[in-house]
């Protein structure tokens, strides 16, 4: 492999994982396997893609993390113990954003904090904290409906943003919005990794996301959904979000990720 | 970060206030339409296509009649007492049974088919059969209206508790919503606009149950005053009885619906 970018099949890289899947299997009612074996571990800090075409089963993978899913048998572990369900370590970013269209933007943001009990004026500073994080302050008051799709997203991350877990988990989060949009949300993203430690798990089927945004991405294969392999994308991101789309790396490992996909939607 | 230019049209004032207390059609329409209607009335009594046939205006003299003699109020207390308990009854049992049909499989499978065949079967055909059993008294005009409009209730409920939207629970069950934060933070808010288009539904229901009670078991109030005064041929009078429980159900649906849009619906006010 001539490329500059480091390609490395997973298999030794454990250390400081805050996420590790052992033996993942998960069979829908009817006999459809959606996924089988997965082993993969999540290194606290990074961003990582689940990509693979539709059917491959990553977002029952990541619901499975989430705790929303039970696994037919295999552990999720999160920071060294097992995932018996939802956990505030964890918060969750939904593909059609999941907002309370009878709730303002601040309510809406603030509404894990509120589940778990957070006195209102302190989840009310917390939220509006984020909801000006993620570029939305002044809309504060705002119900869903009077905002654009791009804007409900940053509503929906502002609030899995809020109740401060260590992991984001999202779910094909830029696919309901438009592509100027996403483009701009990438690039935000880029910056608010900046900003806050987290580690991300981002469910995508856009190639080009997945190498602009991602430290590692898992490739998934479909039916039944299989780990393909594993790509580190070593691309720097500190400089202009533009530049990076022009990153001959960055195009290069496009190009060889399609290859590697391309069988399967032939 | 992008910003957002509001329309001045969306700009909430007193005159958008208005026109959302008459259900976004202004205000000029609707008293047009109303003019329309009841000048075909009065054209079509002048006509005299029918002796039995009133004109708009001698109706609204008997009902101003009616009115002021007190036989109008004296009739809607005693339909009222029938009528208010048991929309009261359906209500609770209705909400209640829908949603616990929505939520839990087991009442889904033992409650459901009992709702949906109160709600295909024609009712009135059984008021008879209740008359036999309860006898002509305040029981069974009860349970004519509760046979009536409970049925809607119900399913209208259930099917509101089944149709919220799956990732709004799932949202819930991610950041640790307990099951009954999920059901009245989330589930019931959701299904609040679908359920009550069942309640009015249910609510216009419930007129037609107390009617029917008080014209096929025993007249008593506004079934009596129809009743009574088509036998001494004052079809006047009877129109203005027909009109004004016409004009009282009408009138209670709406002020459902904007009870509905000032609880649990915020988002919708004013816009």
């Amino acid at each position: 492999m001539n490329m500059t970018t480091a390609i490395k099949t997973q298999a030794e890289t454990a250390n400081d994982a805050i996420i590790e899947t052992r033996g993942l299997h998960k069979v829908y009612g009817g006999g459809v396997t959606a996924l089988q074996d997965i082993n993969l571990s999540f290194k606290r800090g990074e961003l990582t893609s689940l990509l693979g075409p539709s059917g491959c089963g990553k977002t029952t993978l990541l619901k499975i993390i989430a705790g929303l899913l039970e696994p037919t048998s295999g552990e999720v572990d999160v920071n060294g113990k097992p995932v018996k369900g939802p956990g505030p370590e964890r918060a969750f970013v939904f593909q059609d954003f999941a907002l309370m269209p009878w709730a303002t933007v601040l309510r809406n943001a603030a509404f894990g904090l509120e589940l778990q009990g957070v006195a209102k004026s302190e989840r009310e500073d917390r939220a509006r904290h984020y909801v000006a994080e993620v570029g939305l302050a002044g809309f504060e008051d705002k119900y869903p409906h009077e905002l654009s799709g791009g804007m409900r997203q940053r509503v929906g991350l502002a609030r899995a943003l809020a109740v401060n877990a260590d992991v984001l988990l999202m779910d094909e989060p830029f696919s309901a919005v438009d592509e100027q949009t996403r483009r701009k949300f990438q690039e935000d993203l880029i910056r608010l990794r900046e900003v806050e430690n987290k580690t991300f798990i981002l469910v995508t089927h856009s190639i080009e996301e997945a190498v602009y945004l991602s430290d590692s991405i898992v490739m998934l294969s479909p039916r039944p959904g299989r780990l393909n392999r594993i790509v580190h994308p070593a691309i720097d991101r500190s400089g202009d979000p533009d530049l990076i789309r022009r990153n001959p790396e960055y195009l290069d490992l496009i190009d060889e990720i399609w290859a590697g996909l391309r069988a399967y939607v032939e | 970060m992008s910003t957002v230019q509001t329309e001045p049209g969306l700009v909430q004032g007193p005159t958008s206030r208005a026109f959302e207390m008459l259900g976004g059609t202004p205000l000029m329409w609707r008293l047009l339409s109303l003019a329309i209607f009841c000048t075909v009335w009065e054209i079509a009594g002048r006509t005299n296509f029918n002796w039995a046939f009133p004109t708009f205006l001698e109706t609204m003299a008997a009902l101003w009649d009616m009115l002021t003699d007190g036989s109008l109020l004296k009739a809607y207390t005693r339909t009222l007492e029938p009528l208010v308990i048991g929309l009261v009854i359906s209500l609770s049992i209705g909400v209640g049974a829908g949603v616990l049909m929505g939520l839990r499989k087991d009442a889904e499978w033992i409650t459901l088919p009992v709702f949906i065949t109160m709600q295909a079967a024609p009712m009135a055909a059984l008021i008879p059969l209740i008359t036999f059993v309860y006898g002509i008294g305040l029981t069974s005009k009860v349970l004519a209206v509760c046979m009536l409009a409970m049925p809607v209730i119900a399913i209208n409920s259930y099917k509101a508790v089944r149709n919220v939207p799956p990732s709004l629970v799932d949202m819930s069950q991610s950041f640790m919503g307990s099951r009954q934060q999920q059901v009245f933070k989330i589930i019931l808010p959701a299904a609040s606009p679908m359920m009550f288009a069942g309640i009015r539904l249910g609510v216009a229901e419930g007129f037609s149950g107390v009617v029917l009670a008080e014209l096929l078991i025993t007249p008593t109030g506004i079934g009596d005053l129809i009743t009574f005064n088509r036998s001494i041929a004052k079809f006047d009078y009877m129109y203005a009885t027909i009109f004004s429980i016409v004009a009282f159900a009408v009138i209670t649906v709406s002020l459902l619906h904007r009870l509905e849009t000032s609880i649990f619906r915020p988002e919708k006010r004013g816009s």
